[in-house]
Protein backbone atom coordinates (compact mmCIF):
# COMPACT_ATOMS: atom_id res chain seq x y z
CA UNK A 1 0.00 0.00 0.00
CA UNK A 2 1.55 3.48 -0.85
CA UNK A 3 1.60 6.22 1.91
CA UNK A 4 1.38 8.88 -0.44
CA UNK A 5 -0.68 9.77 -4.15
CA UNK A 6 -0.33 13.09 -6.05
CA UNK A 7 -3.91 13.91 -7.65
CA UNK A 8 -3.74 16.89 -10.19
CA UNK A 9 -6.11 18.86 -11.68
CA UNK A 10 -6.36 19.98 -15.18
CA UNK A 11 -9.59 21.43 -15.37
CA UNK A 12 -12.42 22.56 -13.60
CA UNK A 13 -14.96 23.03 -15.86
CA UNK A 14 -15.73 22.18 -19.43
CA UNK A 15 -14.12 25.40 -20.99
CA UNK A 16 -11.31 25.18 -18.96
CA UNK A 17 -7.71 26.06 -20.53
CA UNK A 18 -6.04 22.87 -22.00
CA UNK A 19 -2.19 23.78 -21.49
CA UNK A 20 -1.94 23.63 -17.38
CA UNK A 21 -3.30 20.01 -17.71
CA UNK A 22 -0.63 19.41 -20.33
CA UNK A 23 2.18 20.71 -18.11
CA UNK A 24 0.51 18.39 -14.67
CA UNK A 25 0.63 15.65 -16.90
CA UNK A 26 4.30 16.08 -17.98
CA UNK A 27 5.86 17.97 -15.07
CA UNK A 28 3.28 16.85 -12.13
CA UNK A 29 4.89 14.01 -10.90
CA UNK A 30 1.49 12.89 -10.96
CA UNK A 31 -0.04 9.49 -10.04
CA UNK A 32 -3.43 10.98 -10.65
CA UNK A 33 -4.67 13.22 -13.18
CA UNK A 34 -8.49 14.51 -13.07
CA UNK A 35 -10.68 16.63 -15.33
CA UNK A 36 -13.67 17.77 -13.57
CA UNK A 37 -15.66 18.84 -17.06
CA UNK A 38 -19.46 18.60 -16.22
CA UNK A 39 -21.63 21.51 -14.89
CA UNK A 40 -25.43 20.81 -13.90
CA UNK A 41 -26.55 21.64 -17.19
CA UNK A 42 -23.65 20.54 -19.49
CA UNK A 43 -25.09 16.76 -19.37
CA UNK A 44 -28.46 17.89 -20.69
CA UNK A 45 -26.40 19.98 -23.83
CA UNK A 46 -24.95 16.70 -24.22
CA UNK A 47 -28.17 14.41 -23.93
CA UNK A 48 -29.46 16.04 -26.86
CA UNK A 49 -25.93 16.18 -29.13
CA UNK A 50 -26.42 12.31 -28.50
CA UNK A 51 -30.14 12.00 -29.46
CA UNK A 52 -28.90 13.22 -32.60
CA UNK A 53 -25.99 11.31 -33.02
CA UNK A 54 -25.55 8.08 -31.30
CA UNK A 55 -22.11 8.48 -31.32
CA UNK A 56 -21.92 11.94 -29.71
CA UNK A 57 -22.91 13.29 -26.41
CA UNK A 58 -19.36 13.69 -24.52
CA UNK A 59 -17.88 16.77 -23.92
CA UNK A 60 -16.90 18.82 -26.98
CA UNK A 61 -13.60 19.16 -26.18
CA UNK A 62 -12.83 15.50 -25.10
CA UNK A 63 -10.94 15.17 -28.57
CA UNK A 64 -8.67 18.03 -28.05
CA UNK A 65 -7.57 17.26 -24.46
CA UNK A 66 -7.03 13.63 -24.82
CA UNK A 67 -4.89 14.13 -27.88
CA UNK A 68 -2.69 16.81 -26.31
CA UNK A 69 -2.70 15.10 -22.71
CA UNK A 70 -2.03 11.02 -23.32
CA UNK A 71 1.76 11.27 -24.96
CA UNK A 72 2.22 12.75 -21.09
CA UNK A 73 0.31 10.58 -19.33
CA UNK A 74 1.46 7.64 -20.80
CA UNK A 75 5.45 8.25 -20.66
CA UNK A 76 4.69 9.30 -17.28
CA UNK A 77 2.60 6.17 -15.97
CA UNK A 78 -0.10 8.99 -14.98
CA UNK A 79 -4.12 7.34 -14.87
CA UNK A 80 -6.74 9.45 -15.79
CA UNK A 81 -10.07 9.65 -14.08
CA UNK A 82 -12.49 12.28 -15.88
CA UNK A 83 -16.56 13.47 -16.41
CA UNK A 84 -15.89 14.05 -19.95
CA UNK A 85 -17.79 10.85 -20.86
CA UNK A 86 -21.15 13.26 -20.18
CA UNK A 87 -24.19 11.97 -21.89
CA UNK A 88 -22.16 9.19 -23.25
CA UNK A 89 -19.11 7.34 -21.43
CA UNK A 90 -19.16 4.57 -24.08
CA UNK A 91 -18.71 6.74 -27.08
CA UNK A 92 -16.01 8.56 -24.98
CA UNK A 93 -13.54 5.82 -24.79
CA UNK A 94 -14.45 4.44 -28.17
CA UNK A 95 -13.25 7.87 -29.16
CA UNK A 96 -10.25 7.57 -27.17
CA UNK A 97 -9.03 4.28 -27.88
CA UNK A 98 -9.30 5.99 -32.11
CA UNK A 99 -7.39 8.74 -30.64
CA UNK A 100 -4.34 6.30 -29.04
CA UNK A 101 -3.81 3.97 -32.28
CA UNK A 102 -3.30 7.60 -34.48
CA UNK A 103 -0.89 8.35 -31.96
CA UNK A 104 0.45 4.76 -31.94
CA UNK A 105 0.15 4.33 -27.74
CA UNK A 106 -1.41 1.17 -26.10
CA UNK A 107 -3.77 2.07 -23.59
CA UNK A 108 -7.08 0.71 -22.15
CA UNK A 109 -10.06 2.66 -21.20
CA UNK A 110 -12.72 2.14 -18.34
CA UNK A 111 -15.88 3.27 -18.92
CA UNK A 112 -18.34 3.44 -15.68
CA UNK A 113 -21.68 3.87 -17.16
CA UNK A 114 -25.25 3.76 -14.75
CA UNK A 115 -25.58 7.50 -13.82
CA UNK A 116 -28.09 7.78 -16.86
CA UNK A 117 -31.34 7.30 -15.16
CA UNK A 118 -34.20 8.88 -17.59
CA UNK A 119 -35.82 5.36 -18.37
CA UNK A 120 -35.94 5.13 -14.49
CA UNK A 121 -37.63 8.68 -13.02
CA UNK A 122 -41.20 9.20 -12.85
CA UNK A 123 -42.42 12.38 -14.47
CA UNK A 124 -44.99 12.82 -11.75
CA UNK A 125 -41.92 12.56 -9.36
CA UNK A 126 -42.02 15.74 -7.24
CA UNK A 127 -38.84 18.25 -8.38
CA UNK A 128 -36.77 19.40 -5.51
CA UNK A 129 -36.91 22.98 -5.95
CA UNK A 130 -40.57 23.73 -7.05
CA UNK A 131 -42.33 20.47 -5.15
CA UNK A 132 -44.21 20.01 -7.98
CA UNK A 133 -44.44 17.11 -10.81
CA UNK A 134 -41.01 17.37 -12.77
CA UNK A 135 -43.51 17.09 -15.69
CA UNK A 136 -44.68 20.43 -14.82
CA UNK A 137 -41.24 22.61 -15.56
CA UNK A 138 -41.09 21.63 -19.21
CA UNK A 139 -40.42 18.63 -21.84
CA UNK A 140 -37.94 16.29 -19.76
CA UNK A 141 -34.73 16.08 -21.43
CA UNK A 142 -32.30 14.20 -19.05
CA UNK A 143 -32.09 12.40 -15.94
CA UNK A 144 -28.74 11.85 -14.36
CA UNK A 145 -27.48 10.76 -10.90
CA UNK A 146 -24.90 11.74 -9.04
CA UNK A 147 -22.80 8.43 -8.55
CA UNK A 148 -19.95 8.16 -5.99
CA UNK A 149 -16.63 6.94 -5.53
CA UNK A 150 -17.97 3.20 -5.46
CA UNK A 151 -18.69 3.59 -8.69
CA UNK A 152 -15.15 4.38 -10.07
CA UNK A 153 -13.21 1.82 -7.60
CA UNK A 154 -14.18 -1.07 -10.10
CA UNK A 155 -12.16 0.71 -12.86
CA UNK A 156 -9.21 1.43 -11.07
CA UNK A 157 -8.82 -1.97 -9.86
CA UNK A 158 -8.36 -2.92 -13.51
CA UNK A 159 -5.69 -2.02 -15.09
CA UNK A 160 -7.22 0.75 -17.22
CA UNK A 161 -5.49 4.07 -17.86
CA UNK A 162 -8.22 6.25 -18.34
CA UNK A 163 -11.52 6.04 -16.42
CA UNK A 164 -14.17 8.30 -17.83
CA UNK A 165 -17.32 8.39 -16.51
CA UNK A 166 -20.93 10.19 -16.95
CA UNK A 167 -22.57 12.48 -13.95
CA UNK A 168 -20.28 11.86 -10.88
CA UNK A 169 -20.15 13.64 -7.94
CA UNK A 170 -17.44 16.22 -8.46
CA UNK A 171 -15.28 15.43 -4.97
CA UNK A 172 -15.72 11.69 -5.76
CA UNK A 173 -13.79 11.82 -8.47
CA UNK A 174 -11.02 12.90 -6.17
CA UNK A 175 -12.14 10.68 -3.23
CA UNK A 176 -11.84 7.23 -5.71
CA UNK A 177 -8.00 7.18 -6.38
CA UNK A 178 -7.60 7.79 -2.18
CA UNK A 179 -9.63 5.02 -1.24
CA UNK A 180 -8.32 2.73 -3.93
CA UNK A 181 -5.16 3.35 -3.24
CA UNK A 182 -4.67 3.36 0.42
CA UNK A 183 -7.60 0.77 1.13
CA UNK A 184 -10.23 3.24 3.31
CA UNK A 185 -12.61 1.29 4.57
CA UNK A 186 -15.88 2.95 3.27
CA UNK A 187 -17.75 2.84 6.38
CA UNK A 188 -14.82 4.86 7.76
CA UNK A 189 -16.56 8.27 7.33
CA UNK A 190 -14.16 10.44 9.00
CA UNK A 191 -11.38 9.63 6.05
CA UNK A 192 -14.00 9.97 3.60
CA UNK A 193 -14.76 13.13 4.45
CA UNK A 194 -11.01 14.21 4.74
CA UNK A 195 -11.06 12.98 1.19
CA UNK A 196 -14.04 15.05 -0.07
CA UNK A 197 -12.82 17.77 1.42
CA UNK A 198 -9.23 17.40 -0.77
CA UNK A 199 -11.41 16.90 -3.95
CA UNK A 200 -13.39 20.20 -2.68
CA UNK A 201 -10.85 21.92 -2.83
CA UNK A 202 -9.12 20.34 -5.82
CA UNK A 203 -12.51 20.35 -8.03
CA UNK A 204 -12.27 23.95 -9.57
CA UNK A 205 -8.52 23.39 -10.60
CA UNK A 206 -7.35 27.34 -10.87
CA UNK A 207 -10.37 28.53 -8.24
CA UNK A 208 -7.41 27.41 -5.34
CA UNK A 209 -4.86 28.63 -7.33
CA UNK A 210 -5.37 32.45 -7.70
CA UNK A 211 -7.81 32.07 -10.85
CA UNK A 212 -10.63 33.39 -9.49
CA UNK A 213 -9.04 35.84 -6.91
CA UNK A 214 -6.45 38.31 -8.43
CA UNK A 215 -7.87 42.06 -7.29
CA UNK A 216 -5.16 44.84 -8.62
CA UNK A 217 -3.72 46.37 -5.76
CA UNK A 218 -5.14 44.53 -3.12
CA UNK A 219 -4.91 40.66 -4.06
CA UNK A 220 -2.03 40.02 -6.26
CA UNK A 221 -1.80 37.34 -8.26
CA UNK A 222 2.00 36.55 -10.16
CA UNK A 223 2.15 35.20 -13.55
CA UNK A 224 -1.76 34.87 -14.70
CA UNK A 225 -1.18 34.48 -17.87
CA UNK A 226 0.56 31.20 -17.21
CA UNK A 227 -1.38 30.24 -14.01
CA UNK A 228 -0.55 26.52 -13.17
CA UNK A 229 -3.68 24.14 -12.07
CA UNK A 230 -2.99 22.46 -8.46
CA UNK A 231 -2.16 19.21 -7.17
CA UNK A 232 -2.45 17.22 -3.73
CA UNK A 233 0.14 15.34 -1.92
CA UNK A 234 -2.87 12.72 -0.10
CA UNK A 235 -1.58 11.15 2.98
CA UNK A 236 -2.89 7.73 3.81
CA UNK A 237 -4.38 9.48 7.12
CA UNK A 238 -6.41 11.82 4.80
CA UNK A 239 -4.57 14.89 5.63
CA UNK A 240 -2.45 16.53 2.58
CA UNK A 241 -0.03 19.55 1.19
CA UNK A 242 -2.21 21.74 -1.83
CA UNK A 243 0.54 22.81 -4.09
CA UNK A 244 1.36 23.94 -8.00
CA UNK A 245 4.19 22.79 -10.24
CA UNK A 246 6.73 24.75 -9.71
CA UNK A 247 7.54 27.85 -12.06
CA UNK A 248 3.95 27.93 -13.24
CA UNK A 249 1.78 31.30 -12.31
CA UNK A 250 -0.64 32.02 -9.57
CA UNK A 251 -0.52 31.48 -6.25
CA UNK A 252 -1.77 28.95 -3.33
CA UNK A 253 -2.36 30.73 -0.22
CA UNK A 254 -4.67 30.43 2.82
CA UNK A 255 -6.94 33.06 1.51
CA UNK A 256 -7.32 31.13 -1.85
CA UNK A 257 -7.78 28.00 -0.20
CA UNK A 258 -10.50 29.47 2.29
CA UNK A 259 -12.58 30.84 -0.46
CA UNK A 260 -12.29 27.54 -2.50
CA UNK A 261 -13.30 25.26 0.51
CA UNK A 262 -16.33 27.42 1.15
CA UNK A 263 -17.51 27.51 -2.47
CA UNK A 264 -20.77 26.61 -3.60
CA UNK A 265 -21.79 25.26 0.13
CA UNK A 266 -24.68 25.31 0.91
CA UNK A 267 -24.21 23.92 4.81
CA UNK A 268 -20.51 23.65 6.01
CA UNK A 269 -21.66 21.55 8.80
CA UNK A 270 -23.50 18.90 6.13
CA UNK A 271 -21.44 18.62 3.21
CA UNK A 272 -23.57 16.26 1.03
CA UNK A 273 -21.67 13.91 -1.15
CA UNK A 274 -22.93 10.30 -2.49
CA UNK A 275 -20.20 8.79 -0.32
CA UNK A 276 -20.04 10.68 3.05
CA UNK A 277 -21.33 13.98 4.70
CA UNK A 278 -18.99 15.94 5.64
CA UNK A 279 -18.11 18.60 8.20
CA UNK A 280 -16.17 21.46 6.73
CA UNK A 281 -16.30 23.43 10.47
CA UNK A 282 -13.58 21.16 11.54
CA UNK A 283 -11.28 21.76 8.34
CA UNK A 284 -7.72 23.00 9.59
CA UNK A 285 -6.17 25.08 6.74
CA UNK A 286 -2.75 25.85 7.09
CA UNK A 287 0.18 27.38 4.75
CA UNK A 288 3.42 25.45 4.90
CA UNK A 289 5.13 26.91 2.65
CA UNK A 290 5.38 29.35 -0.58
CA UNK A 291 2.54 28.26 -2.74
CA UNK A 292 1.89 24.64 -0.28
CA UNK A 293 -1.49 24.91 1.72
CA UNK A 294 -1.55 21.61 4.27
CA UNK A 295 -5.05 20.78 4.66
CA UNK A 296 -6.12 18.38 8.01
CA UNK A 297 -9.15 17.50 10.54
CA UNK A 298 -12.46 17.37 8.23
CA UNK A 299 -15.02 14.81 9.95
CA UNK A 300 -17.77 12.96 8.69
CA UNK A 301 -21.38 10.92 8.94
CA UNK A 302 -22.91 8.34 6.63
CA UNK A 303 -23.45 8.74 3.47
CA UNK A 304 -27.48 8.97 2.49
CA UNK A 305 -29.62 6.52 1.11
CA UNK A 306 -30.28 8.38 -1.90
CA UNK A 307 -28.49 9.66 -5.36
CA UNK A 308 -29.32 12.92 -6.06
CA UNK A 309 -30.80 13.28 -9.87
CA UNK A 310 -30.03 16.42 -12.00
CA UNK A 311 -32.72 16.62 -14.50
CA UNK A 312 -32.79 18.58 -17.51
CA UNK A 313 -35.53 20.08 -19.27
CA UNK A 314 -36.74 22.31 -22.11
CA UNK A 315 -37.45 25.48 -20.38
CA UNK A 316 -37.47 28.59 -22.57
CA UNK A 317 -35.86 30.51 -25.95
CA UNK A 318 -33.75 33.30 -24.66
CA UNK A 319 -34.31 36.66 -27.13
CA UNK A 320 -31.66 39.44 -26.15
CA UNK A 321 -30.73 42.57 -27.64
CA UNK A 322 -28.10 45.28 -26.62
CA UNK A 323 -27.31 48.39 -28.20
CA UNK A 324 -24.85 51.38 -26.57
CA UNK A 325 -25.34 54.97 -25.81
CA UNK A 326 -22.21 57.03 -24.95
CA UNK A 327 -21.79 60.96 -24.21
CA UNK A 328 -24.03 63.91 -23.07
CA UNK A 329 -27.11 62.86 -21.70
CA UNK A 330 -26.29 58.86 -22.49
CA UNK A 331 -28.24 57.64 -19.37
CA UNK A 332 -31.41 59.83 -21.15
CA UNK A 333 -31.13 58.47 -24.31
CA UNK A 334 -30.60 54.55 -23.00
CA UNK A 335 -33.82 54.73 -20.54
CA UNK A 336 -35.71 56.26 -23.93
CA UNK A 337 -34.77 53.11 -25.60
CA UNK A 338 -35.87 50.99 -22.89
CA UNK A 339 -39.07 52.70 -22.67
CA UNK A 340 -39.74 52.59 -26.59
CA UNK A 341 -38.96 48.87 -26.31
CA UNK A 342 -41.68 47.95 -23.78
CA UNK A 343 -44.17 50.10 -24.87
CA UNK A 344 -43.88 48.14 -28.17
CA UNK A 345 -43.49 45.06 -26.68
CA UNK A 346 -45.87 45.30 -23.78
CA UNK A 347 -48.69 43.05 -25.14
CA UNK A 348 -46.12 40.17 -26.26
CA UNK A 349 -43.64 40.17 -23.32
CA UNK A 350 -44.94 41.67 -20.30
CA UNK A 351 -42.02 40.70 -18.56
CA UNK A 352 -38.83 42.18 -20.06
CA UNK A 353 -36.01 42.23 -18.43
CA UNK A 354 -33.91 45.42 -18.85
CA UNK A 355 -30.65 46.24 -18.02
CA UNK A 356 -28.29 49.41 -18.07
CA UNK A 357 -24.79 47.57 -18.27
CA UNK A 358 -22.20 49.97 -16.85
CA UNK A 359 -24.69 51.29 -14.61
CA UNK A 360 -26.37 48.25 -12.44
CA UNK A 361 -27.33 45.11 -13.95
CA UNK A 362 -25.28 42.62 -12.21
CA UNK A 363 -26.01 43.95 -8.20
CA UNK A 364 -29.13 45.30 -9.17
CA UNK A 365 -28.02 49.13 -7.36
CA UNK A 366 -24.73 50.86 -7.49
CA UNK A 367 -25.47 51.40 -3.32
CA UNK A 368 -23.61 54.68 -2.30
CA UNK A 369 -21.37 55.04 -5.54
CA UNK A 370 -23.89 56.26 -8.13
CA UNK A 371 -22.96 58.90 -10.48
CA UNK A 372 -23.68 59.52 -13.98
CA UNK A 373 -21.51 56.94 -16.19
CA UNK A 374 -20.19 58.13 -19.54
CA UNK A 375 -21.75 55.15 -21.36
CA UNK A 376 -24.46 52.89 -21.19
CA UNK A 377 -25.18 49.46 -22.64
CA UNK A 378 -29.14 48.75 -22.74
CA UNK A 379 -29.58 45.44 -22.64
CA UNK A 380 -33.29 43.59 -23.18
CA UNK A 381 -33.89 40.45 -22.66
CA UNK A 382 -37.06 37.73 -22.46
CA UNK A 383 -38.41 34.54 -22.40
CA UNK A 384 -40.25 32.98 -25.53
CA UNK A 385 -41.77 29.29 -26.28
CA UNK A 386 -39.85 30.10 -29.51
CA UNK A 387 -36.84 30.68 -31.64
CA UNK A 388 -38.91 32.75 -33.97
CA UNK A 389 -40.62 34.44 -31.33
CA UNK A 390 -37.71 34.91 -29.12
CA UNK A 391 -36.07 36.82 -32.23
CA UNK A 392 -38.40 39.56 -31.83
CA UNK A 393 -36.74 41.00 -28.77
CA UNK A 394 -33.12 41.42 -30.95
CA UNK A 395 -34.94 42.58 -33.82
CA UNK A 396 -36.94 45.60 -32.13
CA UNK A 397 -33.37 46.89 -30.60
CA UNK A 398 -31.91 46.34 -33.38
CA UNK A 399 -35.01 48.80 -35.27
CA UNK A 400 -33.76 51.64 -32.72
CA UNK A 401 -31.37 52.56 -35.22
CA UNK A 402 -34.38 54.28 -37.28
CA UNK A 403 -37.08 54.61 -34.96
CA UNK A 404 -35.31 55.04 -31.73
CA UNK A 405 -33.23 58.04 -29.61
CA UNK A 406 -30.23 59.47 -31.23
CA UNK A 407 -26.64 57.85 -31.13
CA UNK A 408 -27.45 54.23 -30.80
CA UNK A 409 -24.32 52.09 -32.08
CA UNK A 410 -23.21 48.32 -31.47
CA UNK A 411 -26.51 46.78 -31.70
CA UNK A 412 -26.15 42.79 -30.88
CA UNK A 413 -28.99 40.32 -30.86
CA UNK A 414 -29.20 36.80 -29.61
CA UNK A 415 -31.33 33.88 -29.66
CA UNK A 416 -30.57 31.03 -27.39
CA UNK A 417 -32.32 27.91 -26.28
CA UNK A 418 -32.46 27.00 -22.44
CA UNK A 419 -32.31 24.43 -21.11
CA UNK A 420 -33.32 23.99 -17.12
CA UNK A 421 -32.68 21.95 -14.42
CA UNK A 422 -34.31 20.12 -11.46
CA UNK A 423 -33.04 17.88 -8.58
CA UNK A 424 -34.61 15.08 -7.52
CA UNK A 425 -33.76 11.87 -5.71
CA UNK A 426 -33.55 7.98 -6.67
CA UNK A 427 -33.08 5.23 -3.71
CA UNK A 428 -29.50 3.79 -3.97
CA UNK A 429 -30.48 0.41 -4.57
CA UNK A 430 -32.38 1.19 -7.94
CA UNK A 431 -29.20 2.05 -9.73
CA UNK A 432 -26.24 -0.54 -10.34
CA UNK A 433 -23.42 1.27 -11.59
CA UNK A 434 -21.05 -1.02 -13.98
CA UNK A 435 -17.91 -0.92 -16.09
CA UNK A 436 -16.99 -1.49 -19.53
CA UNK A 437 -13.58 -1.70 -20.51
CA UNK A 438 -12.12 -0.67 -24.01
CA UNK A 439 -8.48 -1.52 -25.39
CA UNK A 440 -6.11 0.02 -27.88
CA UNK B 1 -14.42 55.10 11.81
CA UNK B 2 -16.55 53.84 9.13
CA UNK B 3 -14.81 51.84 5.91
CA UNK B 4 -15.93 49.57 3.46
CA UNK B 5 -15.95 45.48 3.77
CA UNK B 6 -13.50 45.91 1.01
CA UNK B 7 -10.91 47.23 3.02
CA UNK B 8 -10.49 44.32 5.69
CA UNK B 9 -12.03 41.28 3.76
CA UNK B 10 -12.34 39.29 0.77
CA UNK B 11 -15.38 37.05 -0.57
CA UNK B 12 -16.33 34.32 -2.90
CA UNK B 13 -19.75 33.94 -4.28
CA UNK B 14 -21.34 30.55 -5.12
CA UNK B 15 -24.22 29.19 -6.67
CA UNK B 16 -26.67 26.18 -6.00
CA UNK B 17 -30.11 26.71 -8.02
CA UNK B 18 -31.55 29.77 -6.64
CA UNK B 19 -29.20 29.76 -3.90
CA UNK B 20 -26.31 32.45 -3.45
CA UNK B 21 -23.38 31.54 -1.13
CA UNK B 22 -21.15 34.37 -0.18
CA UNK B 23 -18.01 33.52 2.17
CA UNK B 24 -16.51 36.53 3.89
CA UNK B 25 -13.06 36.31 4.69
CA UNK B 26 -10.86 38.83 6.40
CA UNK B 27 -7.03 39.63 5.42
CA UNK B 28 -6.34 39.27 8.74
CA UNK B 29 -7.46 36.35 10.85
CA UNK B 30 -7.17 39.22 14.00
CA UNK B 31 -10.37 40.77 12.42
CA UNK B 32 -12.31 37.76 12.56
CA UNK B 33 -14.26 38.94 15.52
CA UNK B 34 -15.26 42.24 14.22
CA UNK B 35 -16.94 40.43 11.51
CA UNK B 36 -18.78 38.21 13.52
CA UNK B 37 -19.95 41.08 15.59
CA UNK B 38 -21.31 43.60 13.21
CA UNK B 39 -21.76 42.02 10.11
CA UNK B 40 -24.90 40.49 11.24
CA UNK B 41 -27.42 38.47 8.90
CA UNK B 42 -30.37 41.60 9.41
CA UNK B 43 -27.84 43.91 8.35
CA UNK B 44 -26.33 41.79 5.11
CA UNK B 45 -30.43 40.95 4.38
CA UNK B 46 -30.99 44.91 4.26
CA UNK B 47 -27.66 45.49 2.05
CA UNK B 48 -28.64 43.20 -0.28
CA UNK B 49 -32.45 44.09 -0.44
CA UNK B 50 -32.14 44.02 -4.22
CA UNK B 51 -30.78 41.01 -4.73
CA UNK B 52 -31.86 38.44 -2.20
CA UNK B 53 -35.50 37.56 -1.80
CA UNK B 54 -35.48 34.77 0.76
CA UNK B 55 -33.57 34.59 4.47
CA UNK B 56 -29.97 34.26 4.74
CA UNK B 57 -28.72 31.74 7.37
CA UNK B 58 -24.97 32.92 8.65
CA UNK B 59 -22.44 29.83 9.43
CA UNK B 60 -19.12 30.74 11.70
CA UNK B 61 -16.08 29.14 11.06
CA UNK B 62 -13.70 29.72 13.04
CA UNK B 63 -11.37 27.33 12.71
CA UNK B 64 -10.73 29.18 9.21
CA UNK B 65 -11.50 32.75 10.88
CA UNK B 66 -14.41 33.09 7.71
CA UNK B 67 -17.79 33.60 7.74
CA UNK B 68 -20.61 32.02 5.36
CA UNK B 69 -24.27 33.49 4.15
CA UNK B 70 -26.13 31.22 2.41
CA UNK B 71 -29.17 33.54 0.81
CA UNK B 72 -32.20 31.53 -0.77
CA UNK B 73 -34.09 33.06 -3.50
CA UNK B 74 -31.30 35.33 -4.65
CA UNK B 75 -30.56 34.21 -8.40
CA UNK B 76 -33.97 35.09 -9.94
CA UNK B 77 -35.43 31.66 -10.05
CA UNK B 78 -32.13 30.04 -10.49
CA UNK B 79 -29.07 29.88 -12.41
CA UNK B 80 -30.34 27.83 -15.82
CA UNK B 81 -33.31 29.76 -16.34
CA UNK B 82 -32.66 33.61 -15.40
CA UNK B 83 -32.87 36.58 -17.43
CA UNK B 84 -29.95 38.46 -15.83
CA UNK B 85 -26.63 38.35 -16.96
CA UNK B 86 -24.65 37.46 -14.52
CA UNK B 87 -27.14 34.24 -13.72
CA UNK B 88 -24.56 32.73 -11.40
CA UNK B 89 -24.48 35.85 -9.11
CA UNK B 90 -20.53 35.17 -9.80
CA UNK B 91 -20.28 39.32 -9.10
CA UNK B 92 -22.32 38.94 -6.25
CA UNK B 93 -19.18 38.49 -4.12
CA UNK B 94 -18.17 42.33 -4.51
CA UNK B 95 -21.89 43.73 -3.83
CA UNK B 96 -21.49 42.56 0.05
CA UNK B 97 -18.08 43.97 -0.30
CA UNK B 98 -19.52 47.08 -0.38
CA UNK B 99 -21.12 46.99 3.17
CA UNK B 100 -19.80 49.61 5.46
CA UNK B 101 -18.27 48.61 8.75
CA UNK B 102 -17.24 50.63 12.03
CA UNK B 103 -13.66 50.30 12.60
CA UNK B 104 -12.55 51.22 16.14
CA UNK B 105 -8.87 51.10 15.35
CA UNK B 106 -7.19 54.40 15.00
CA UNK B 107 -4.92 53.19 12.31
CA UNK B 108 -5.18 50.44 10.16
CA UNK B 109 -1.67 50.10 8.49
CA UNK B 110 -2.56 46.99 6.20
CA UNK B 111 -5.14 48.40 4.96
CA UNK B 112 -3.48 51.75 4.28
CA UNK B 113 -6.01 53.78 6.28
CA UNK B 114 -4.45 56.08 8.98
CA UNK B 115 -7.21 58.45 10.86
CA UNK B 116 -5.55 61.99 11.55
Amino acid sequence: MKEKIRIGCGAGFSGDRLEPAIILAERGELDYLVLECLAERTIALAQKRKLQDSNKGYDILLERRIHSLLPGLKKNKVRLITNMGAANPLAAANKIVEIAKELNLEISVAAVTGDDVFDMIDSQQKAIETNEALSLSGKLISANAYLGADAIIPALETNADIIITGRVADPSLFLAPMIHEFSWPLNEYNLLAKGTVIGHLLECAGQITGGYFADPGKKDVPGMSELGHPFADVFANGSALISKVEGTGGLINLQTAKEQLLYEVLNPYEYYTPDVIADFTTVQLKETAKDIVAVDSGSGKQRPATYKVSVGYHAFYLGEGEISYSGSNAMGRAELAASIIKERLKHSFPDLQIDYIGSNPLHQTSFKNANEPYEIRVRIAAKANSAEKAAIIGEEVEALYTNGPAGGGGVRKYVNEVIGIVSTLIRKEKIQPSITLFHS
Amino acid sequence: MKIKLYDIAHSRAGDKGNTLTLSLIPHKEEDFPLLCQQITVGLVKQHLREIVKGGIVRYELPNISSLLFVCHDALSGGVTTSLRMDTHGKSLSYALLEMEIEYNRKSVPHIGLVET
